[in-house]
């Protein structure tokens, strides 16, 4: 349950209603308005768990349909689905395991739902498959992988951040990803909505990376008003059945997607297809298809990336970073500055595409990068990729895999290092 | 059961899309297709809220044909992808074709929970005793001794009971028939679809260019012979001694029992919970 920080005073104004004996629907239309009236009081300043931001940004986007299997440290967002989603009239089914999960989420996407499933490592590299089967049949859904240190079971309860790699990669064959990645409870909230809003424009499986750390933490938050919270649905076709093509060459690689039930009557296949869907072995139908994936990531990379700068209009040096340890970078950035050392942070919201243009903005900017990462070395790579100029030395990483956090100190010692 | 004529079957089919299909000569998976066809004409189905949706495999191949909403997975995961269409459409009826490597190896985790919950779909397991897709490896139902390419000195493996497995997992509408017994297998479907519970026919079928060649089976018509010689109806069972039972394929409706459903279950859940507003007493 949501707990506001001014609990009492709020919860001793909300009207209390009498319970129906039976389910009437008009008994059920107060009461849903009631909840909501509710809700909205509750929505003031929130201590919440970046889990349950997860699970409240859902339902404010809009999900109406979750399938998934307990996995820490993601379980909290099940749970909270679980009991709230019966509530608002959507579904919420625990499935024999996260393979069934993600293929469930899709089914009912195709089917009109707006679809989310919550897992971590183990469960992640599980629904791989079905991953790509959402990218190439261009089906809405979202995966939140709270990451947890692998590989393997690795350490449940501990973070990691091993997984920046497969959200990318993981599936096998090429298939563009759009993945996204929060450094707060609120934002958790905020790229949740906005996870489920680009998954509904751009027909494809959007990823949510959380840290571990970040799953599990409080932080107090404000949630918007409902009223300006923007939840984007997916483009319903106009035309008569027979005109209908599941995958529209002629709308910009973002076409108008029909739910099974509509009376458009087509068929969805994972192998190669058609603009109908039907499958295909003829190499320019195929090549056609796989360019329609490539394109409609990489012609929208403006709408899609989203970075933040912090502190680096004078900065000479940069600190390259995602989630928690972007908030360590933070830290250490106060302190540096504190002494006098210019440096700044780039953090990617949007870690997939890529913020290519702002990295080489940042490059052309500073002497120095520093990339700490919780892992053996993800990110550095793509710098590397974007820094041809640069020697190897002027590029340095922070890598940690045992279970804990880069500290501001660390990342304030290798700041040090470099002056 | 209507007689449905061949003119109504065609009006099925995606024939200017899609044909010739991939199966070869001989191959029973048509002649299943044929009688789920007809099944759904004859009880006049609205064909805008039927779904079918497959895994992979050559009889998963199946929903391509067909001019319904139509969804081909992965491989093994038919059941999973259609517990989401049919939770969050009810009103949908939700046919699954499968293979038995499909729906009994890969995939027999969602065959049993799907069983188990009782959702109600018409899952049709197309048992041909055989991997075609792949060219022939080992199922979970090639018989112990037969051959496939994975098992060329004969297969050392104990079969699944397919039926049996449902049963023991909880499914309230369990039967078994072949793909020689066509009007039969339409019977069956209409029953299975018309049966408010999960669902499961298993039709034996034949499949003589892989699996008939590699156990000398001859062809397609000698296949068809010994599905009619070689099965008893499940009503004639008890009338027999055990030794004219034995080996024979039991064919019938060897379960049907009403229980409550999953997705029904679901929708009076969620009723309680929005009379009780998720308070305690919206526990069961
Ligand atoms: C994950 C995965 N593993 C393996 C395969 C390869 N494969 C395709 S069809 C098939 C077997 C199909 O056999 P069955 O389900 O009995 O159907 P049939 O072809 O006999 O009708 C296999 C193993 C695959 N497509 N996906
Ligand atoms: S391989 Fe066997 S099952 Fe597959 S199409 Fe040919 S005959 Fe049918």
């Amino acid at each position: 349950m949501l707990k506001t920080t001014a609990s009492k005073s709020t919860k001793a104004k909300t009207p209390k209603t009498p319970t129906p004996a039976g389910p009437k629907p008009s008994a059920q239309r107060t009461k849903s308005k009631l909840n909501e009236l509710q809700r909205d009081l509750e929505r003031k300043t929130i201590i919440m768990q970046g889990n349950e931001a997860v699970a409240y940004g859902a339902l404010d986007a809009g999900v109406n349909f979750f399938a998934g299997y307990p996995i820490t440290p993601s379980t909290e967002v099940a749970e909270i689905l679980s009991a709230e989603l019966p509530k608002r009239g959507g579904t919420f089914i625990q499935m024999e395991d996260e393979i069934a999960s993600i293929c469930a989420i899709i089914g009912a996407s195709l089917t009109g739902a707006k679809s989310l499933t919550a897992t971590s490592g183990p469960g992640f590299s599980l629904m791989q498959e079905g991953i790509g089967f959402a990218k190439i049949t261009e089906t809405p859904c979202v995966v939140v992988d709270v990451q947890r240190m692998g590989p393997s079971t690795g350490m449940p309860t501990s973070p990691a951040q091993g997984d920046i790699m497969q959200a990318k990669w993981g599936s096998h064959g090429d298939s563009p990803a759009i993945v996204l990645y929060p450094d707060s409870v609120k934002e958790s909230y905020e790229l949740t909505i906005r996870a489920v809003n680009l998954a509904e424009k751009y027909r494809t499986c959007v990823i949510l990376l959380l840290d571990e750390v970040l799953g599990h933490m409080r932080e107090s938050v404000r949630l918007p008003d409902m009223a300006t919270v923007r939840v984007i649905n997916r483009i319903k076709p106009t035309v008569p059945p027979h005109w209908y093509k599941h995958y529209d060459e002629n709308q910009k690689y973002l076409s108008p997607l029909a739910s099974f039930g509509d009376g458009y009557r087509f068929h969805v296949s994972g192998l190669t297809h058609d603009v109908h869907g039907f499958p295909t072995s003829k190499s320019g139908e195929a090549a056609e298809m796989m360019e329609r994936l490539r394109k409609k990531i990489s012609y929208n990379i403006r709408d899609l990336v989203q970075i933040e700068s912090y502190e680096m209009d004078d900065a000479k040096i940069a600190i390259f970073a995602a989630g928690i340890t972007a908030r360590a970078a933070k830290e250490a950035i106060v302190m540096a500055r504190y002494e006098g050392i210019k440096v700044g942070l780039l953090r990617p919201l949007t870690i997939w595409p890529f913020p290519d243009d702002a990295v080489r903005k940042m490059l052309r900017a500073v002497d120095t990068v520093i990339v700490p990462e919780l892992n053996q070395g993800q990110l550095i790579h793509e710098i590397r990729r974007l820094t041809k100029d640069k020697s190897d030395s002027d590029v340095l990483t922070i890598q940690r895999v045992n279970g804990q956090l880069i500290t501001p100190n660390d990342i304030l010692h290798k700041i040090k290092e470099v002056i | 059961m209507a007689n449905i004529p061949q003119k109504v079957v065609h009006q099925y089919l995606r024939h200017d899309k899609k044909f010739p299909h991939v199966w070869c000569a001989g191959c029973s998976n048509g002649i299943i297709l044929g009688a789920i066809i007809r099944a759904i004409a004859s009880m006049e189905l609205d064909r805008d809220n039927l779904v079918m949706v497959s895994g992979i495999g050559c009889s998963s191949r199946m929903p391509v044909y067909i001019d319904l909403n139509t969804l081909h997975t992965l491989h093994g995961r038919a059941i999973a992808f259609a517990t989401g269409i049919k939770m969050h459409k009810p009103k949908m009826k939700v046919i699954v074709v499968t293979g038995d490597g499909d729906c009994t190896a890969i995939g027999g985790n969602h065959l049993i929970h799907a069983a188990r919950r009782n959702i109600d779909l018409n899952v049709i397991l197309v048992n041909n005793n055989i991997y075609g897709m792949t060219g022939g490896q080992c199922s979970p139902t090639t018989p112990y001794g037969a051959f496939a390419t994975t098992a060329p000195y004969g297969n050392i493996e104990p079969d699944f009971d397919i039926c049996n497995l449902v049963l023991g997992a909880g499914a309230s509408f369990v039967a078994r028939t072949t793909a020689f017994h066509v009007v039969e297998m339409q019977n069956y479907i209409q029953a299975a679809i018309e049966h408010p519970g999960f669902s499961m026919i298993e039709v034996l079928s034949a499949c003589p260019v892989i699996y008939g060649r590699l156990n000398k089976k001859g062809g397609a018509p000698q296949m068809m012979k010994e599905f009619r010689d070689n099965s008893l109806p499940v009503t004639a069972v008890d009338k027999l001694p055990p030794d004219q039972v034995e080996g024979k394929i039991i064919r019938g409706i060897l379960r049907k029992e009403i229980r409550p459903e999953y997705c029904a279950a679901y929708a009076d859940l969620v009723s309680r919970v929005q009379v009780t507003g998720g308070k305690n007493d919206a526990k069961i």
